[in-house]
């Protein structure tokens, strides 16, 4: 008989929408981190570190690169032969078939890949935070307390809390109550989104929310089981955790890693992180070349001056180019003499010559304020800069862009380009 | 496929030093996040023969653990597969691999149980890109017996006097042979790539048995080239052994060239290794790189210049690394000082250390400390 003790379900399906143009062609989890990584492969590792070999991925949004990147599993040893990684996009039923309308529903519409492994525990992640965690901690905690939900929690800064979905516990650690978002929090315990259920319980909650239109763990799920008595507790995390949901927030976890000593150490032979590794090759650092303060990926080459930054693999930073405080992702190409400050650049893009990026005084994006802030310039995947214009800060820009597309060779700060 | 691969990994040479110590040659780090042995492995890989063994004998436990798992080189497959044949004791047979004909005798079985039609022999301290299919359709256009692969080096560089040196007619067939030579009487050198039909191989290895010959380019090479028709096939792309100090030295800096680096690294094909699951590479203020390679997992605080600077390597501040070689592994404590040496791999530098070597003579280092947790 096949038999697990616990599963892992990741939630990869989401746009995050808040990474803006980052995300037009690819989920959140498939965002690149770090110069080498991808965000998935935080939960993915942390799975294989705590001792989880059987994982299902649910996948909805754009998941092409998700797929190539998992494969079968080998990076992180999910390459099984009962279990390892599976994923789990939506299907075609024979009646009331349905995209995954939420987390809870998603879950609830692979059942059947659950059920085949006899688990006793499911644990319940998402792909959108960089962190490290021994869920097998976590499950010790969950047995020992004898709960039915255990739900780690995060202690987030007081005057950030309301911000948050917050619980309130008992001196020992049961949770009383719940709240979403509240103007005067009375804890600042955030939900982090990972819940250890039971099996039965999972199973009979979800069976009886069924009907749920977009059925959500936070807003239906953990609420029908707190009101039926259930015993649901508070594990609360102490690590490094990152929400890496925003621009702004994406932009500063990378930065971190920069420190001499970051909080979040890549570096550390304990709890390795694994991903797909496509390039190989070392780098190449060329006699005039600058560095300080960076991160750099494989088979990069700088022939320019880059500091504090975090470059990707495959990288090409050609002669006279300046790259500061920027995250620049594989194969992107920045070329002679172009000039970047505070951006965002995804995979493959082509920065012409003597472009300049982050200039001019700080404007309110006129496109989407909330989410191209904080001075950035955030340039999609597969774009193309022409030469010799200059970017302004707040900016948006994804597609083949060419010289027409920037009157005076200018694009003003919170101006957009979207292709 | 029509082939399978044997790859002869087992020799030792004491012109690489105390580089050998801990592993065989075909186990060298080469340019960076690369063995010697990746070289030929890919091109195994990217002639598509699926079916390889590799033949180890000296201090193959570095080389072993390489070739730990094949699917870095795409070889796990359910027809064919990467094979490792480090001698044993047997009934019949209780020694060592006396030469590589005998090596090749010891494993006649394997040669025997496949059925592809053709065998290429290659060696593992070679450093170049090659298609063995093209070698084969040579092999069998002209109805060879046996095709040896050659380059032509320049005097510069490498002493060919190390290497087998031939001599071919208008039509490539090779009607002088000579094995390390006092003098090079051409240019044109062996890179000890084989190609041969299997049944051919499997009664050449048991007539030089029975003679109690054992190396296969004197007993068999040298000693056939009249009597079987024995054709050259000139490879005219990037090719260097790094089989002594001076040549792994050369070989490693040829690599801050741009175009040795975009033949290897950017042109297709591409050249597998063991992925080590390392995070990217760290600069911290202070760090000053030019015109060096940077492999994963380092962290540099110091100035590195012309060198080769292998993975997970830490260089501590204030230190100076010129024109030289750190292998994998390797911790170089504050305020250090490196100037043209090789320094081995897992050595553990203290703050202060000072090595420097000549331009003719580069220095291996070779530390024993104990390195403390920081």
């Amino acid at each position: 008989m096949i038999k697990k003790e616990m599963i892992a379900m990741l939630l990869a399906g989401g746009q995050g929408s808040r990474l803006g143009v980052l995300t037009s062609k690819l989920a959140k989890p498939a965002v690149a981190f770090g110069g080498k990584y991808k965000i998935i492969d935080f939960p993915l590792s942390n799975c294989i570190n705590s001792g989880i070999d059987t994982v299902g991925v649910l996948t909805q949004y754009q998941p092409l690169r998700l797929n190539q990147h998992i494969g079968i599993g080998i990076p992180w040893d999910l390459d099984r032969n009962i279990g390892g990684v599976s994923i789990l996009p939506p299907y075609e039923k024979s009646q009331n078939t349905d995209w995954y309308t939420g987390t809870a529903n998603a879950i609830y519409q692979n059942m059947e890949f659950m059920e085949y492994y006899h688990p006793d525990y499911v644990i319940i992640l998402g792909g959108d935070h960089i962190y490290k965690m021994d869920y097998e901690l976590m499950l010790e905690f969950h047995k020992k307390n004898n709960a039915q939900i255990t739900l780690a929690t995060y202690e987030v800064p007081w005057e950030d809390a309301s911000r948050f979905g917050l619980v309130i516990t008992d001196e020992n650690n049961q949770i009383l109550e719940f709240e979403e978002k509240p103007a005067n929090p009375r804890s600042n315990k955030a939900s982090m989104g990972i819940y250890i259920f039971n099996w039965e319980v999972l199973k009979e909650a979800l069976e009886t929310l069924s009907e749920q239109p977009g059925c959500d763990f936070g807003m239906h799920v953990i609420p029908y089981c707190h009101q039926r008595g259930d015993k649901i507790m508070a594990y609360n995390y102490q690590g490094y955790w990152k929400d890496v949901g925003t621009l702004s927030a994406y932009w500063e976890a990378n930065m971190e890693l920069i420190d001499i000593i970051p909080e979040f150490n890549l570096y550390e032979e304990f709890w390795r992180i694994y991903t797909k590794t496509d390039v190989i090759p070392p780098q190449y650092f060329s006699a005039d070349s600058k560095v300080n303060a960076c991160i750099v990926g494989d088979g990069t080459e700088v022939y320019g001056e880059i500091s504090n930054s975090v470059i990707g693999a495959g990288v090409v930073i050609e002669e006279g180019a300046v790259v500061t405080n920027s995250i620049i992702m594989n194969n992107t190409v920045i070329k002679k003499g172009a000039k970047i400050e505070k951006s965002i650049i995804a995979e493959s893009v082509e920065v012409g010559e003597n472009a300049e990026l982050g200039v001019f005084e700080e404007a309110e994006n006129k496109y989407k304020p909330k989410v191209y802030s904080g001075g950035l310039v955030t340039i999609g995947e597969g774009s193309v800069i022409p030469a010799n214009v200059k970017i302004g800060k707040n900016v948006a820009i994804v597609g083949k862009t060419t010289a027409e597309d920037y009157p005076d060779g200018i694009l003003a700060s919170g101006e957009s380009i979207i292709r | 496929m029509k082939s399978i691969g044997i790859i002869l990994a087992g020799g030792n040479n004491n012109r690489i030093g105390r580089l050998s110590d801990k592993r065989a040659i075909a186990a060298l780090p080469v340019a960076g996040s690369y063995r010697a042995i990746d070289f030929t492995l890919s091109n195994m890989s990217n002639s598509r023969v699926s079916k390889v063994a590799v033949l180890p004998q000296f201090n193959a436990r570095s080389l072993n653990e390489h070739l730990s798992s094949s699917k870095w080189w795409d070889f796990g497959r359910k027809q064919g597969g990467l094979y490792v044949f480090t001698p044993t004791v047997t009934k019949n047979n209780n020694s060592w691999y006396q030469g590589t004909a005998d090596a090749l005798y010891q494993n006649i079985d394997f040669l025997k149980k496949s059925h592809e039609p053709y065998v290429i022999i290659a060696t593992g301290d070679g450093v170049y890109k090659m298609d063995y299919g093209k070698v084969l359709e040579a092999h069998i256009a002209k109805n060879a017996d046996i095709t040896v692969v050659y380059t032509t080096l320049k005097d510069t560089d490498d002493d060919l006097t190390r290497f087998g040196v031939l001599k071919l007619d208008e039509n490539e067939r090779i009607v002088e042979f000579e094995e390390k030579p006092l003098v090079a009487s051409s240019n044109n050198v062996s890179i000890g790539v084989y190609v041969i039909r299997r049944r051919h191989l499997i009664e050449i290895l048991e007539r030089c048995a029975r003679e109690d010959r054992h190396d296969f380019v004197q007993d068999v090479l040298v000693r056939y080239r009249n009597v079987r028709k024995i054709y050259g096939y000139k490879l005219d792309t990037y090719w260097r052994n790094i089989a002594t100090v001076d040549s792994y030295f050369k070989t490693n800096m040829d690599f801050l060239k741009k175009d040795v680096r975009d033949y290897f690294f950017k042109q297709y094909p591409d050249v597998y290794s063991k992925v080590d699951d390392l995070p990217p590479a760290k600069y911290n203020t202070g760090a000053e790189v030019k015109n060096s390679i940077i492999s994963s997992g380092c962290i540099v605080n110091g100035k590195v210049e012309n060198s080769i600077i292998f993975k997970d390597v830490y260089i501590g501040n204030n230190c100076t690394i010129k024109n030289s070689i750190i292998l994998n592994d390797v911790y170089i404590g504050d305020d250090s000082y490196i100037e043209n040496c090789i320094v081995e791999s897992r050595d553990t530098l203290r703050p202060g250390t000072n090595y420097v070597g000549t331009d003719d003579e580069v220095k291996i280092v070779i530390e024993k400390n104990v390195r403390y947790i920081l």
